[in-house]
């Protein structure tokens, strides 16, 4: 690992100001950043610690009925808030459904939204990677891609979003806030992610020294909470990133859907919001045929990148299924094994 | 750069002069405390072996950056016996063979006395297993170290009651 220098600034004001010399990066947590490091993806010459900045650590009730989740908020914390998760069970569901119990008491809501994807040759120093080293190549085209992207994808780049937080936080119309130099503004968290086009070195909205501070979801978001599931297909029942995941959030009316919300994971470089699906959906009958014809209205532009034409077909089952178990409605509880297609419907254990 | 920080570490405050800010605190304990009991797996949150317990949660300590965590409470695998007594844990894991090797052990008992306090699995094997999903056992364990953490848990939450009433 590069050597660096360490700062730890009061304020996000000074934050920005510390943040603003070439080669920073902020530090919260580092369950992400500090992998990266050791692997010498990551070579930032300082790092600006701002995991005790005060009050970016709360979830705030808003009074227009939304919630404000502060950038520093723990995911588990976040997921075991009751209020939150009966509010916002996908959310819930997606967070318990990532990493492992230690990486979700230390991992944070900003760092999970910038998390870095997963592709096998970004970790590969020694390949050509353009989101890595901007212009070198890309090794996946050729390699090993099973497990890339089958939507928005470019020639220069076929990597996914890792993350399943932002899933659900997409399809119920999530807003980033940020601060920078130019001081604080907001962007939906649907348009915060780029897709990676001739520059996949850039992967968000962010200016240079600009940090998230918090992420609200409106108060509609909550109106879905008793018809919202997360589903995550993994290669392994837990501690996996998605090969395909999807959200999906329902209002139903005497069988009916009133309003639908889809969002699809490990497809594309961002959470990808399947709003031709939504609109599909909205006043058709909530049954197995509409899910059908939603789900292939959800994955028409998808293509794959290399050897991965079966997450197109993976996808379009995931989403029939997501939308088959909104239906059902939200369990009292979240599955024992989270967002997992092994776990029962009524959240009961399959096992035990 | 040497940098002070102090860190509560199994109930004993320590200043510790930290001349490198790539230390993580699995590095601070192995290299500078010689408390070799947590270990270095994967050293990238991968196995669970650094699993210990800071300001009352778990995390993975390979992941963790010392001079990010002044002022912190470290509780490891060193800390957990109390007066020459195994922790219920450790009493549990030696009474239902939950290890072969060893190595993960350490790792295993602290990410089981977090789950245990975090609260949220009950009785339940199943989401036992996915509570301890972050920690590898590569001599395949599994099985013993769940019946050990269900009655370990049996066994913390009696002795509270006991003390409650």
């Amino acid at each position: 690992m590069k050597t660096f220098d360490y700062v730890r600034p009061a304020t996000v004001r000074e934050a920005v100001v510390a943040a603003s010399q070439p080669g920073a990066a902020y530090l919260a947590a580092g369950t992400n950043l500090l992998d990266l490091m050791k692997g010498g993806i990551a070579r930032p010459s300082r790092l600006v610690d701002i995991s005790r900045l005060p009050g970016l650590d709360r979830i705030e009730e808003l009074a227009d009925g939304g919630v404000r989740i502060g950038a520093l908020v723990r995911n588990a914390d976040l997921a075991h808030d009751v209020t939150f998760s009966r509010r916002f069970p996908a959310v819930a569901e997606a967070l318990l459904s990532g990493a492992s119990a230690q990486l979700r008491n230390a991992a944070t809501v900003g760092g999970n939204l910038l998390q870095r994807t997963r592709c096998a040759y970004f970790y590969d120093v020694a390949g050509a990677c353009n989101k890595r080293d901007a212009g070198s190549g890309c090794d996946a085209r050729g390699g090993e891609n099973r497990l890339h992207a089958i939507l928005g994808w470019s020639e220069s780049c076929i990597a996914t979003n890792p993350s399943d937080f932002c899933v659900p936080l997409v399809a119920l119309d999530a807003v980033v806030e940020v601060e920078g130099r130019a001081g604080r503004r907001e962007n939906p968290l649907e348009t915060f992610h780029r897709l990676p086009g001739d520059a996949p070195e850039r992967e968000s909205m962010l200016e240079p020294c600009e940090m998230i501070v918090a992420v609200r979801l409106p108060a509609e978001a909550a109106q879905f909470a008793g018809h919202a599931r997360y589903l995550k297909v993994r290669e392994r029942t837990s501690y996996a990133f998605a090969v395909v995941s999807a959200a999906a959030a329902l209002r139903v009316l005497d069988d009916t859907i009133v309003e639908a919300r889809l969002a699809l994971g490990g497809v594309a470089m961002k959470p990808w919001r399947a709003r031709e699906a939504e609109s599909m959906l909205a006043g058709a009958p909530a049954d197995c045929s509409v899910f059908h014809r939603a789900a292939a209205a959800a994955l028409a532009d998808a293509k794959p990148a290399g050897d991965n034409s079966f997450k197109i077909e993976l996808a379009r089952r995931i989403v029939v299924r997501a939308l088959n178990l909104a239906a059902t409605g939200t369990p009292a509880r979240v599955s024992a094994l989270p967002a997992s297609p092994f776990a029962s419907i009524s959240g009961d254990s399959v096992h035990a | 750069m040497s940098i002070p920080t102090t860190l509560t570490v199994n109930g004993v405050k320590r200043t510790i002069e930290i001349d490198d800010p790539r230390v993580t605190l699995l590095d601070l304990l192995r290299e500078h405390l010689d408390l070799t009991g947590t270990k270095k797996g994967c050293d990238r949150g991968q196995c669970g072996a650094c699993t210990i317990i800071v300001d009352g949660r778990r995390i993975n300590s390979c992941l963790a950056l010392a001079i990010s965590h002044d002022g912190a409470d470290v509780l490891t695998i060193e800390g957990v016996a109390q007066g020459g007594r195994l922790h219920p844990v450790q009493e549990a894991f030696v009474a239902h063979d939950g290890l072969q090797c060893g190595f993960c052990t350490p790792g295993q008992i602290m990410s089981a006395i977090g789950l245990i306090q975090e609260g949220w699995a009950g009785a339940d094997p199943e989401r036992v297993r996915e509570g301890m999903s972050g920690n590898l056992c590569r001599c395949g364990a599994y099985q013993g170290i769940t019946e050990a953490i269900l009655e370990a848990q049996n066994a913390i939450g009696a002795a509270s009651r006991r003390k409650v009433a």
